[in-house]
């Protein structure tokens, strides 16, 4: 054998930092595209009326959460997994053949089930449960993708030469283990082909439809929990874990308290469970849950906060590294709209406000200031940490990252106040009646005046997609032409071209 | 007693008893600086600062069959 050091493997790493871009690309491609047709309906029929089938609103809505959550979102938590677990374990996937081939293996079933996911749901194909809209043959690939990725994860754990657990590895197996949980009790389901009716009929519907388990006010419950956990598990811990490794690594600076983080992270596990009620007050479950999802809601912000103020306090006297590194105010921003958005939602699970906020466009505001400014920024600023370090190569363009992100942040401003302000208004015109208890207004005078903020709102949408592709063109430029970098160079702020 | 008043019950017995255990938690983390294994809390920072192949672990797995 070759007499080579030690070297982490990122062949895995980079495959999934492929499928972050090209998801994230189609998923706020579809977004803009909803966007306009909110504020112009004639872009439902955008490629003619014979192809509205597929352009229309109802169609691409699904597909514009399930390619941003399951696509882009989760192909990042993968490609941020298979770089820093090796790192904070301490142990290369070269050093195991079987965890290499397990990591190649996670990666060609996940594309495969993507590929199945767009193809279905373009088709119109949905068990029309949001985002659990895979009908069973798929979620039965999804679980077993998750397992591979269960597999690879507890196997480099299993090899580690690090023996204490790093902070962002408690989050990663809280990913894992709460998505299994979620999607394998959200998604119980059983084939119509198995159904009888009273008078004895069987064989329903094609082979690949199903009806949930749970009927009615259950129904909702089991889908709400998981909804709600789903934005826990997916647009939170593992986001929690990236931000605990990249931004004290890229600015050198240890962990404002290692204990806090510890302390936030069982906060958080603790309370996060209880609070998808909040996405039913006002509906037919038992009050008390309603109301429990309202306290859990508010008591969530203490272990959020935690987490967000430990890491800006982690910048404690290097606030110049802000200034100086565009890399650095992406995660210092996301850590911001991370403590802005766990502020928001707690304030709309208050029932009385819950009442003005609930089905309207605040919600949407409060979704994407999270999931733009927190999520996204911060898969971006990880894949950023990583592409010096996997491709050797100096970042392409510091100016260009820059502009990227004050194209976003604009876009991301322009997002949330247009929706604030539409939801509110919405709110309000719906509930406005005379002294008689008559509406004041009908849906379609609500419409109306919301047109403008519909139109900022894609404008802003826009505005984050033009920065995406910004940061797709870096990294690809980074790829190919970016100076070569040796090993010193990559301690802590990574090397950036002019 | 029916079962929806059991389960309400049950409910709050397991959000007292998990609230404990997150409170004795806090109170086992601040009143010691170090862990079972004789590391300060803190240093656990380093893993991330310190994470090349060859940097040596913080508290390295091989530390156990040497002791
Ligand atoms: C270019 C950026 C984006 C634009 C323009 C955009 C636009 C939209 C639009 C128009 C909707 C439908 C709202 C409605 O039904 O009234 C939506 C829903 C949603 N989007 Fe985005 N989006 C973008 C990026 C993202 C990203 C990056 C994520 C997650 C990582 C995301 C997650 C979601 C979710 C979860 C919903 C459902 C919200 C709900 O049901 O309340 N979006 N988006």
């Amino acid at each position: 054998m070759e007499n080579r050091p030690l070297e982490y493997d990122y062949t895995v790493a980079k495959l999934f930092m492929l499928t972050t871009i090209l998801t994230g690309i189609v998923g706020m491609l579809i977004g803009v595209i909803l966007a306009f047709q909110l504020a112009f309906p004639e872009v439902n029929t955008i490629l003619g009326s014979g192809l509205a089938e597929y352009t229309n609103f109802s169609r691409l809505r699904p597909l514009h959460t399930d390619a941003v959550i399951f696509g882009f979102t989760l192909s990042g938590v993968f490609a941020t997994w298979y770089y820093v677990g090796q790192r904070v374990l301490k142990v290369s996937m070269a050093e195991s053949g079987f965890l290499m081939f397990i990591g190649k293996l996670h990666f060609v079933l996940y594309i495969i089930g993507v590929a199945a996911v767009i193809f279905s749901l373009f088709a119109g194909v949905t068990t029309s449960k949001e985002y659990a809209e895979f009908e069973w043959p798929i979620d039965i690939a999804i679980v077993v993708v998750w397992v591979l990725w269960g597999i690879s994860v507890f196997g480099l754990i299993g090899i580690r030469r690090e023996k204490s657990l790093y902070i962002s590895i408690w989050y990663y197996i809280a990913t894992f283990l709460g998505i299994a949980m979620l999607y394998l009790f959200n998604n119980m389901e059983i084939p119509t082909m198995l159904a009888a009716s009273p008078a004895g009929e069987t064989g329903f519907g094609a082979w690949y439809h199903s009806v949930s388990m749970y009927a009615g006010t259950n129904d909702a419950l089991v889908q709400w929990w998981y909804g709600h956990n789903a934005v826990a598990f997916g647009f939170t811990v593992p986001i929690v874990a990236m931000i605990y490794y990249f931004l004290p690594k890229e600015s050198g600076q240890a962990i404002y308290s290692y204990k806090l983080s510890l302390l936030s992270f069982w906060g958080l596990m603790f309370v996060y469970l209880w609070a998808g009620g909040h996405h039913l007050i006002y509906s037919t479950v038992p009050d008390w849950m309603q109301t429990m999802g309202s306290v859990f809601s508010i008591v969530l912000i203490l272990p959020s906060w935690g987490s967000a103020i430990n890491m800006l306090l982690t910048m404690k006297g290097e606030w110049q590294q802000v200034a100086a590194s565009p890399l650095i105010k992406f995660m210092v921003l996301g850590s911001t709209f991370y403590m802005f958005s766990t502020l928001e939602g707690p304030i709309q699970a208050i029932k009385s406000v819950n009442a003005i906020a609930h089905f309207t466009d605040w919600i949407v505001g409060h979704v994407h200031d999270g999931v733009l400014g927190w999520v996204g920024f911060m898969i971006m600023a990880a894949l950023y940490h990583m592409a010096p370090r996997v491709f050797k190569r100096e970042i392409y363009s510091k100016s260009l990252m820059a502009t990227q992100f004050w194209i976003q942040t604009l876009g991301v401003v322009l997002y949330f106040t247009s929706m604030w302000i539409a939801g509110i208004t919405q709110g309000m015109m719906w509930r406005a009646h005379d002294e008689f208890g008559n509406l004041a207004y009908s849906f379609i005078d609500t419409v109306t005046v919301l047109h403008p903020y519909y139109t900022i709102r894609g404008v802003g949408g826009l505005l984050y997609l033009v920065g995406f592709l910004m940061f797709a063109y870096n990294i690809y430029k980074t790829m190919t032409v970016g100076r070569k970098v040796e090993e010193s160079e990559l301690q802590n702020a990574s090397p950036m071209g002019a | 007693m029916n079962i929806a008043e059991l389960q309400a019950y049950g409910y709050f017995a397991l959000t007292a008893i998990l609230v404990l255990v997150l409170y004795g938690y806090i109170y086992h983390l601040y009143s010691k600086r170090e862990d079972a294994d004789g590391h300060d809390y803190e240093e656990y920072s380093n893993i991330a600062l310190k994470d090349d192949v060859t940097d040596t672990p913080v508290s390295a797995i091989s530390d156990d069959k040497e002791k």
